[in-house]
């Protein structure tokens, strides 16, 4: 799905203005980020101080035989080399751990935007590549916040100071050296712009393969099913053949960036090396200065190589800071009204206003996919929407708590346009039951009570009574035993009752649900549709079915035809009036249906000429008795 | 018991000694096979990176030839010397860069390769792990598996290798010149390598039980991201968002927590052996010193000693750093290994028979099966379906229907006797011929991504768009997909391809009408589908089924009527066995079944 990403991707933008958006994540950071350069830089300079030291040593007590300043020197240098520890230590403190939090920070972040967002959004957003940013982009940036951006402003100043040493110790040697750092400047754009567009598409392809692994575990019953593992692995490997692909070509581009970091101050130095030879034959410059200026260049060298790591880093985390932004800048389009309304007095009315919705990216020539839908729903009594496979049921179930907004008209509850309530009020009025029931890994009791925690064990009991998922209390610790991913694995049908007592347990004013009784066998149906009835009788409620006997349930039906309701009325009503009604709801067509009444009528005939026969043989046998 | 035996106790991080070790090694014999086939490149890798030393760290001995010696010779106005000087230097630094940028092309290919061999193995060694695997490992551990435990490894192969072999080299380099040019010298740096021990073998064993928390932590986050993610709607619904982030909120800092102690570790690690390092040179310096008032050593000798000593402890920090590395990836290899060392309770035939063309005819011999032992759910079964007929199986939930419709499918193995296909037991079939014979279609419709004829072509991956397109129009799929927006096309992830729960079902019976198996198990799978296409896949099914075996299980007792026979089951029993007239027209509890399901229809 790497068009996903690229397609969202944000044009080039400069490597700088980019990073400085994580700006305020790292803002409590920042004065420790800046004292751990600071100390690093201290450090650099001690570690600079060691060999004058040495130096001083060489040239006094060494000469003069004189041991009590050995002590000294060679307590100084323990002294210094104490402090450099130190420093290194100090400079892990600092910024470390407030690297940590900044990470975790990001993550709470994008965790609580991912959940805002709307449904919508996790329909494109494959959630591998969601993944890869939570995990792996949000560990590149921490790595390179506590470690990279200190060790880059470092080297770079480090850098700087020793050039101008080594200007001022030679100008000659040292400008020969510093035009040196041109074509190195050069490089690193090119280098920036093309390692930039590898690494983007290395953390593409990453999530890519996130995605895969994700769906072969999922999906996993239907490739066993089909004996399709090798078939599944092929494509997995395609696409991590690709990935290595990629990371071989960001190796060649770091190889690059190399290669002319450790070959250009080479040339330079050799350049020099003749240079300053030459100079000392003609005595512009002495041997000591030569030697210095080695001594200080050779320093400089693994700041420079270093740099290559560093910016390869940088770009890193630059392409994870913009995937990170990718999520945090994706414009929530369901979101709270600025001042909700709030239902009062409520008695759970629902009622759809010309409601219009089809899916943005849906092409232009489609109709809606809910074209104009004119129902209400009053308080108190239970509609069926029935319809094909794909007129648009669930989608119209959705609407009601806002897992998509319409796109045209209103769905109202009470009275209140759904969009001007909070999204927090109209959740807690609609529960909803959807026909795949999904559970977390948490207690029975957890799952059931997920849409109002602090309801009572009766409230508990009675919702499990009425879904008939009494099973529970059988299961290893009843209530409290973990279902879900994590725990124990349900049937389908035991999942979709739970599901069904969650709505119940939320006791809300609407029930919104979606084929609810689809896994459940016939007489376990029975029971719970004799239980719900109880609930219905009180609660609004608006019920996807494709079976007769769940329509049953209802008060009305609204008949549900390309997006549109073209007939309500009871069940009766529909049968006897609707072709369309029969066509969808009925097992038999009409000749069949004359079948069936014939055929029961031939059965009680049958009966009634089976009973005569055996009254008949009967009769016979006696007659016969009395004959012989 | 506690074991470490596969992904037993990998939440714990309190190994004993010997589980430590079992698990060490089973690591490092997953590292040394993955290592293996690569020790051509490596050679090469480490030769090419031994030169490269070398031309470094001829460097300074080249200037200090321009100097001492060409400096003299241009004063006699001989040019040669300086310019053989600039030249080797020149060369020296071509020849060192070049076979640096070839040694990290080298080392990205190795570390590459190893990766794909690594995940290739556990993607495909995932596949074969049994349902029962599954059911309990949860996919968000596999998915954090193959994502955060392969990412540790690949930090440290990307920059290890280089480290280490780097380091090792300039380190051994480095103690071998400074024995020779003083031995008392060599021996201090020697002394100074037990500090060094044992504080490495402090942070090995404290980072240890640290690293693999944050295995154990980043599993449990991305565990718990990935079931959000997937049941975002419930979420939604259910208002659990709130309650969510307090509980990720939760697992993201215990994450970071153990991130946290693992680098404060390191921060005391890594500053220790700078400090040992300058304590060593200190004592040296001080040593030296008094032997040079002594007269017993030269200047130059001491100043040699004191700088080769320095220098010895500079790849320090990179060593410690790949040292990290190595501790964190050991972690991950822990874990990755601990799933590879899982045995699939179904497993492949060792010795496989072929069934090239199979009838269909099923048996149960003897059969016992339950997922716990005391707990059986099929306590003692026989059942022999011939070669095409088509079976329905009724019963109420709990009664082994699903159990019996796996166990033919073999997603699960008998406990005790034996469920045959024309005879083979279905352990010693090839799983080629099982899985092209046998095919089960069950409630959960799952999609990948991908395209909806990619969907369909899981039943075949060779077909034709021909031959996909019959499927689909076989089971009356053909018309709802030609209306998506790009027909067959269509990506089901994407610009309108979302599909409802019922065109999802459509879509994977057009998968196994694709399939063609000679026994088809439909494990309800028309439990959403609106009765007119369930008329129409039934009408397929009826074609479809004429000279095949089938088992379908279905709450609607509409698929009775294209069953040649039907199976009442009770608590893992078969109550009741008959052809559907027979049983309609008697007294038990299917009569009484059907009687309830027609009085339903209308």
């Amino acid at each position: 799905m790497s068009e996903t990403s690229s397609t969202t991707a944000a044009p080039a933008a400069g490597t700088v203005a980019v990073l400085s958006r994580l700006r305020p994540y790292v803002q409590a950071a920042l004065p420790r980020i800046y004292g751990a350069m600071v100390v690093s830089l201290s450090a650099s300079v001690v570690a600079l101080a060691i060999p004058q030291v040495l130096q001083w040593m060489v040239d006094g007590p060494l000469a003069d035989g004189d041991a009590n300043q050995i002590w000294l020197a060679a307590g100084i240098v323990l002294a210094l080399g104490v402090v450099e520890a130190v420093l290194i230590g100090a400079r892990r403190a600092l910024v470390l751990t407030p690297g940590t939090h900044v990470e975790a920070r990001m993550r709470n972040s994008l965790y609580a935007q991912l959940q805002d967002l709307p449904v919508s959004f996790h329909d494109r957003w494959p959630s591998g590549q969601l993944l890869s940013r939570a995990v792996s982009d949000l560990n590149l940036i921490r790595r390179w916040l506590s470690f990279g951006l200190v060790l880059l402003v470092v080297n770079v100043l480090t850098l700087i100071g020793g050039v101008i040493i080594l200007i001022s110790l030679n100008w000659v040697l040292g400008l020969i050296f510093a035009a040196a750092a041109v074509p190195v400047i050069a490089y690193s754009f090119a280098f920036e712009r093309k390692y930039s567009d590898v690494a983007r598409r290395s953390q593409d392809q990453a999530g890519d393969l996130a995605t895969s692994v994700e769906e072969s575990v999922h999906g996993i019953r239907v490739l066993k099913a089909f004996g399709r593992s090798r078939y599944a692995l092929k494509r997995f490997e395609s696409q991590a053949e690709q990935l290595r692909g990629t990371e071989i070509e960001k190796a060649k581009a770091i190889a690059g960036i190399w290669l002319y970091l450790t070959l250009i101050p080479d040339l330079a130095f050799g350049v020099c090396l003749v240079v300053g030879v030459w100079l000392a034959s003609t005595g512009a410059s002495s041997v000591g200065e030569l030697v210095a200026f080695f001594a200080t260049g050779t320093v400089l060298l693994f700041p420079i190589w270093s740099m290559g790591y560093f910016l390869a880093m940088t770009l890193d985390a630059k392409t994870a800071t913009l995937r990170f932004f990718e999520v945090m800048d994706s414009v929530n389009t369901i979101e709270d009204p600025a001042s909700p309304s709030t239902v009062v007095d409520g008695h759970g009315e629902l009622s759809f206003d010309d409601v219009h919705f089809r899916y943005q990216d849906a092409p232009e020539s489609f109709p809606d996919l809910i074209d104009g839908v004119t129902l209400t729903v009053e308080p108190g009594e239970t509609m069926a929407l029935v319809g094909l496979t794909g007129s648009g049921k669930s989608t119209l179930t959705a609407l009601t708590t806002r897992l998509y907004d319409v796109t045209g008209g209103a769905v109202r509850v009470d009275g209140v346009d759904v969009r001007d309530l909070s999204r927090d009020e109209l959740r807690t009025r609609i529960a909803m039951a959807f026909e795949e029931a999904t559970l977390f890994s948490q207690t029975v009791r957890e799952n059931v009570l997920l849409g109002r925690p602090d309801a009572s064990e009766d409230d508990l009991r009675e919702a499990l009574e009425i879904a008939q998922a009494s099973f529970v209390y059988d299961l290893p610790l009843g209530l409290d035993t973990k279902v879900g991913e994590e725990g124990l694995s349900l049937s389908g049908g035991q999942r979709q009752r739970l599901a069904l007592a969650r709505a119940i347990a939320a006791r809300p004013s609407i029930l919104v649900l979606d084929d609810p009784l689809s896994a459940l066998d016939v007489d376990t149906e029975a029971l719970v549709e004799a239980a719900l009835r109880r609930v219905l009788a009180t609660t609004t409620a608006l019920i996807v079915a494709h079976r007769p006997s769940t329509v049953a349930l209802a008060d009305r039906v609204a008949l549900l035809e390309n997006g549109r309701v073209t007939a309500v009325g009871t069940h009766s009503e529909l049968l006897a009036t609707s072709p369309h009604y029969r066509f969808v709801i009925s097992s038999f067509d009409a000749d069949e249906r004359a079948e069936a009444r014939e055929a029961e009528e031939r059965a009680e005939r049958h009966d009634a000429e089976e009973r005569a026969e055996i009254r008949d043989a009967e009769l016979g046998i006696t007659t016969k008795e009395v004959a012989s | 018991m506690t074991s470490v035996l596969g992904v037993e106790g990998e939440e714990r991080d309190d190994f004993s000694r010997a589980e430590s070790r079992q698990i060490r090694q089973r690591s490092l014999r997953l590292l040394g096979s993955l290592v293996h086939p690569m020790r051509a490149r490596l050679v090469l890798s480490i030769i090419v990176v031994i030169i490269s030393t070398i031309s470094q760290v001829a460097g300074p001995s080249i200037i200090a030839y321009g100097i001492d010696t060409g400096l003299p010779a241009l004063l006699d106005q001989n040019w040669m010397p300086v310019a053989l000087a600039g030249v080797a230097y020149l060369l020296a630094g071509v020849v060192g860069a070049v076979l640096i940028a070839w040694f990290t092309v080298l080392s990205a290919r190795i570390s590459q390769a190893i990766l794909l061999d690594l995940r290739k193995r556990v993607f495909l060694h995932t596949q074969k792990l049994s349902l029962e695997f599954h059911e309990s490992y949860t996919s968000g551990r596999i998915i954090s598996r193959q994502t955060s435990d392969l990412d540790a490894i690949r930090e440290l192969l990307d920059s290890g290798i280089n480290q280490l072999v780097q380091g090792v080299l300039y380190m051994a380099f480095t103690a071998v010149a400074l024995f020779l040019l003083d031995v008392q010298s060599g021996f201090i740096l020697l002394a100074s390598l037990v500090p060094l021990l044992i504080l490495t073998r402090w942070f090995q064993l404290r980072s240890q039980r640290m690293f693999r928390r944050t295995r154990v932590a980043s599993a449990r986050l991305i565990v718990h991201f990935v079931e959000t993610m997937t049941g975002i709607r419930a979420v939604k619904a259910f208002r659990k968002e709130k309650r969510n982030e307090v509980e990720f909120g939760g697992l993201v800092e215990d994450y970071r927590d153990a991130n946290a102690r693992v680098i404060k570790l390191f921060g005391i690690y890594d500053p220790g052996l700078v400090l040992i390092g300058n304590v060593a040179v200190a004592v040296v310096l001080l040593l030296g010193g008094f032997r040079v008032v002594d007269g017993g050593m030269e200047i130059g000798v001491l100043l040699a000693a004191v700088l080769y000593t320095r220098r010895f402890f500079d790849p320090m920090e990179d060593m410690a750093m790949f040292y990290n590395g190595y501790q964190s990836a050991t972690a991950a290899l822990e874990k990755i290994s601990g799933v590879l060392e899982e045995r699939p309770s179904v497993a492949d035939p060792e010795r496989p028979v072929d069934l090239w063309e199979s009838t269909g005819a099923v048996t149960f011999d003897d059969v016992e099966f339950g997922y716990t032992a005391d707990r059986p759910i099929l306590p003692s079964f026989d059942l022999v379906i011939p070669a095409g007929q088509t079976i329905a199986l009724v019963g109420s939930t709990g009664a082994g229907k699903s159990t019996l419709a796996k166990l033919i499918s073999r997603f699960y193995d008998p406990t005790a006797g034996r469920v045959t296909l024309d005879g083979i037991d279905l352990r010693d079939l090839h799983p080629k011929d099982l899985r092209r014979a046998i095919v089960m279609v069950t409630q959960e419709a799952y999609l990948f991504s991908g395209t909806v004829a990619d969907n369909i072509a899981i039943g075949k991956p060779e077909a034709s768009r021909d031959e996909i397109i019959a499927a689909a129009r076989a089971v009356g799929a053909d018309e709802f997909i030609r209306g998506l927006p790009n027909g067959y096309e269509t990506d089901v992830n994407k610009r309108g391809g979302r599909v409802s729960a019922g065109q999802r079902q459509l879509i994977s019976f057009a998968r196994a009408f694709l399939a063609n198996p000679t026994v088809l198990i439909l494990d309800e799978a028309t439990a959403s589908l609106d009765i007119p296409s369930e008329r129409l896949v039934q009408d397929a099914l009826q074609t479809l089924l004429a000279d095949r075996t089938a088992v379908i299980i279905a709450h609607r007792l509409s698929t009775v009527s294209i069953a040649d026979r039907v199976l009442v089951m009770e608590q893992g029993r078969i109550v009741e066995d008959g052809t559907p007239e027979e049983l309609i027209g008697g007294t038990g509890r299917f009569a009484q079944l059907h009687a309830s399901w027609r009085e339903s229809l209308v």
